[in-house]
C-alpha cells in the first residue's frame, strides 16, 4: 500500500511551501494563507502517524481536532486585525505597518 | 502499482502544485481559489488515511468557513484603482533557500528512520475510529479538558474578532 | 425482479471478473460506473423538474401552465433546453474567464454529489460513509463558494452585492439547519444516512417535529427561495449573482437550483419521513425506490408551496430571525432531546416516542407564549397614540384690549 514515508514527505513539502509563502509575501492575507498551509501539513502529519503507528490511542485524532479549532480561531482573529488595520492605514502590505519599528 | 498508490500520487501532485500557485500568484483572489483546491486535496488525503470525519471536517471548517472568510477579507481590503505592485519580497531567494534546506533535512531524517512502515495495520473488527474519537473527547479520564478549553478558545476568538472589527463610528 | 439495481451490478461484476481483472480494479470500475449512472439519472429527473415547477406554479397562480408542447406540456423542458443552447454566449469584459466559467459547473456539481449519500432503497445507496450527515453540510459549504465565485467573476458590483447577501444568508441559516440535522443523528445514534433510515420504525417527524420545521426553514433559506429570495429579488437587485450569465450557463444555475430543491426534499424525507421505508420495502427494494421518490416529490411540492405563498423578507429581518429566534430554539430542542435520550435509555420504544413528542409540544407552547408576548410589545409600540407636545403661552392680558 502507501508507505508512511510518502505521507511524511508530502507533509514536509506542503510545510515548506507554506514557510516560503510566509517569508516572502507582502500582503498580510497572503501571509495568513501560508500559515494555513503549514497547519494543514501538520494535520496530515498527525493523522498519518495516528493511522500507521498507534491507532488504538486517540491522542493523534484529538490533537488534530484541537489544531482545527486553533487554526479556525487564529484565522478569524487575524482577519479581523487585518480589516481593522486596513480601515486605519488603507494598506495591508506588511512593509507599511511599521510604526513599532525602532 | 495499486490504484491507491496511483490516487495518492495524483492527489499529492495536484495539491502541491496548487500550494505553489497559492504562494506565487499575484492576484489575491486567484490565490484564495488555489488555496481552496489545496485544502480539498488535503481532504482527499484524509480519506485515504481512513479518517473520514476529518475529511468532512476539513471541507466544512477550512473550505466552508476559513477560505470564504479569506475571500471576503481580500475583497474588502482591495483598492480598486491601485497598482498591486510586486507581491513578493525582495528577499525571496533567501526564503526559498530556507524552505529547501528545511525540506531536505526532514526528508533526510525520514529516510533514515527505521519505523516507516509500508502498510498500516488493519483495524480490529468492531473498532470504529469515529466512535472512539467521540468517547475520547468527552471522557473525564481522556481528553475532556482540552475539548472544553478549545471551546473557550473558540468563544474568546469569536468575541475578540467581533470587538476588533467593530466599526466605532 | 425485486431488486434490479443489485442484479445488474452483480452481473457486471461477474463479467469483469471473467475478463481477469483484479478485484481492486473491479471495485474502481464499478464505482466509476455507479457515479455515471447516479449522476445521469439525477440529471434526467432534473429535466422533469422543470416541467413540474412550471405546472405547479401555474396552478398556484390560477392558470394552466405549459400545455402546448406534447401531452400536458411534457416536452416543454426540451424546448427550454434547446432555447438555452442556442442563445448567444456573452462573457462580460474584464471578467475572470476561468472562474466565470467554473462557477456554474461547481454550483451544479455540488448538488449532484449530494445524491451520493442518500439511501434510495435498502440496497441502493451510493456510498455508505459513516459521516453522511456531516458530508451534506460540507457539500453545502462548497455551494456557497460557487456563489461567491460567480458574483466576483462577473465584474459587476450588483452581482457581487447579490453574492455577498446570498452567502451571508446561506451561512447564517446553515447553523440552525445543521443543528436540526443533529437531532435525528442523536435519535438514530449514527451519522450514516442509511442507519438513520433503517432505525426509523416510527418516522422522526413524530419524534422531533420542531427539528423538522426548523430544517425546512433552513432548507428554504439555503435554496434561496421565497420568502428568503432577496438575492434574486427582481425589483431590487435585478438577478443577483447570476446577472451576467446567459444561455446554458444560466441554465446550469437554474437546473442546479431546481435539483437542489428536490435534493432537500429527499433529505427531509430521509431524515424525518423514513426515507425508503414503507409497506414491503425491505423485501422488494424496488418498492423502496418508489416510496422514496413519492416522499421526495411531496416535500418538493411543500417547498414550492411555501415559495409561491409568501412575500419576501428584508435582510435584517431575515438575519434577526435566524440568530435571535431559530438558533436558540433549536439549541434548546437539541439539549432537551439529548438529555431525554440519555435518561430514557432502557425504556420501551413507545414510551420513548410519546415522551419525545410531548417534550416538543411543551417547548412549542413556551415558544408560542414568548413570541406572543414579543409580538404584543411590538404592536403596542406601533399602536400607542403619539403624545403631542402642546405649548400653552399664558397671556397676561385679554386679546381684545382695544374694545
Amino acid at each position: 500500500m502507501i508507505p508512511l514515508s510518502w505521507y511524511l514527505i508530502f507533509a514536509a513539502a506542503l510545510f515548506c511551501i507554506g514557510l516560503f509563502g510566509v517569508l516572502s509575501r507582502k500582503n498580510a492575507v497572503a501571509i495568513l494563507m501560508g500559515v494555513e498551509l503549514m497547519l494543514n501539513a501538520v494535520n496530515v502529519n498527525l493523522l498519518a502517524f495516528w493511522r500507521y503507528l498507534t491507532f488504538e490511542n486517540m491522542a493523534g485524532q484529538v490533537f488534530a481536532v484541537i489544531v482545527f479549532a486553533v487554526a479556525a480561531s487564529e484565522v478569524a482573529v487575524g482577519l479581523a486585525l487585518v480589516i481593522s488595520v486596513y480601515r486605519r492605514r488603507q494598506s495591508i502590505v506588511a512593509d507599511d505597518i511599521n510604526l513599532l519599528k525602532y | 502499482m495499486s490504484p491507491l498508490q496511483l490516487i495518492f500520487i495524483l492527489v499529492s501532485a495536484i495539491t502541491l502544485g496548487a500550494a505553489l500557485m497559492v504562494v506565487t500568484t499575484r492576484n489575491m483572489v486567484r490565490a484564495a481559489l488555489w488555496l481552496v483546491l489545496t485544502l480539498f486535496g488535503v481532504a482527499i488525503l484524509f480519506v485515504l488515511l481512513e479518517a473520514g470525519f476529518f475529511a468532512v471536517a476539513q471541507v466544512i471548517i477550512y473550505i466552508g468557513a476559513i477560505a470564504i472568510l479569506m475571500i471576503f477579507a481580500i475583497m474588502l481590503t482591495r483598492r480598486i484603482a491601485h497598482d498591486p505592485g510586486p507581491q513578493i519580497n525582495t528577499t525571496w531567494p533567501i526564503a526559498a533557500v530556507i524552505a529547501l534546506v528545511v525540506f531536505g533535512l526532514i526528508v533526510f531524517f525520514v529516510q533514515g528512520w527505521e519505523k516507516t512502515v509500508s502498510q498500516p495495520a488493519p483495524f480490529p473488527p468492531g473498532f470504529d475510529p469515529l466512535r472512539e474519537l467521540g468517547v475520547a473527547l468527552v471522557s473525564a479520564n481522556q481528553y475532556l479538558i482540552p475539548f472544553e478549553i478549545a471551546s473557550i478558545l473558540l468563544l474568546a476568538a469569536l468575541i475578540g474578532a467581533i470587538v476588533i472589527a467593530w466599526d466605532k463610528k | 425482479m425485486a431488486d434490479p439495481v443489485t442484479f445488474i451490478g452483480q452481473w457486471l461484476e461477474s463479467i469483469f471478473a471473467g475478463w481477469g481483472l483484479s478485484s481492486a480494479w473491479i471495485s474502481v470500475i464499478m464505482a466509476a460506473l455507479g457515479v455515471l449512472v447516479l449522476s445521469g439519472s439525477v440529471l434526467l429527473v432534473d429535466i422533469l423538474l422543470v416541467w413540474v415547477e412550471r405546472k405547479v406554479v401555474a396552478r398556484f397562480q390560477d392558470r394552466l401552465g405549459p400545455n402546448r408542447l406534447g401531452p400536458f406540456g411534457l416536452f416543454q423542458p426540451i424546448a427550454d433546453v434547446i432555447k438555452l443552447l442556442l442563445k448567444e454566449d456573452i462573457t462580460p469584459q474584464g471578467a475572470d474567464k476561468f472562474v466565470y466559467n467554473l462557477a456554474p459547473i461547481l454550483a451544479l456539481a455540488t448538488v449532484i454529489i449530494l445524491w451520493a449519500v442518500i439511501p434510495i432503497s435498502v440496497t441502493v445507496v451510493g456510498s455508505t460513509i459513516n459521516v453522511g450527515a456531516l458530508y451534506i453540510v460540507a457539500v453545502g459549504a462548497i455551494g456557497t463558494l460557487a456563489i461567491i465565485m460567480a458574483g466576483w467573476a462577473s465584474n459587476n458590483k450588483y452581482a457581487l452585492l447579490g453574492a455577498f447577501r446570498m452567502v451571508a444568508q446561506m451561512i447564517s441559516y446553515e447553523v440552525p439547519m445543521v443543528i436540526a440535522i443533529l437531532i435525528p443523528v442523536i435519535l438514530a445514534k449514527s451519522m450514516s444516512l442509511a442507519d438513520i433510515v433503517a432505525s426509523q420504525s416510527v418516522w422522526y417527524i413524530v419524534l422531533a417535529p420542531i427539528a423538522a420545521v426548523v430544517f425546512l426553514i433552513g432548507a428554504q433559506a439555503e435554496l434561496g427561495r421565497a420568502p428568503f429570495d432577496l438575492s434574486e429579488a427582481e425589483s431590487e437587485i435585478v438577478a443577483g449573482f447570476h446577472i451576467e450569465y446567459t444561455g446554458m450557463k444560466f441554465g446550469l444555475f437554474y437546473a442546479g437550483e431546481l435539483l437542489h430543491a428536490l435534493t432537500f426534499g429527499g433529505l427531509f424525507a430521509t431524515f424525518f419521513l423514513g426515507g425508503w421505508r414503507g409497506w414491503g420495502a425491505e423485501t422488494y427494494p424496488i418498492l423502496g425506490i418508489g416510496y422514496f421518490f413519492i416522499k421526495a416529490m411531496f416535500m418538493y411540492w411543500v417547498i414550492m408551496w411555501i415559495k409561491y405563498s409568501f412575500p419576501r423578507v428584508r435582510i435584517d429581518q431575515m438575519l434577526n430571525f435566524c440568530w435571535k429566534f431559530l438558533t436558540p430554539l433549536i439549541l434548546t430542542v437539541l439539549s432537551i432531546t439529548a438529555i431525554l435520550d440519555k435518561l430514557m435509555s432502557g425504556v420501551p420504544y413507545w414510551i420513548y416516542v410519546l415522551v419525545m413528542l410531548f417534550s416538543n409540544l411543551v417547548i412549542l407552547y413556551f415558544v408560542y407564549q414568548a413570541v406572543g408576548r414579543y409580538a404584543r410589545k411590538e404592536r403596542q409600540k406601533v399602536a400607542d397614540p403619539e403624545k403631542v407636545q402642546v405649548n400653552f403661552r399664558v397671556r397676561s392680558s385679554t386679546p381684545s384690549q382695544a374694545s
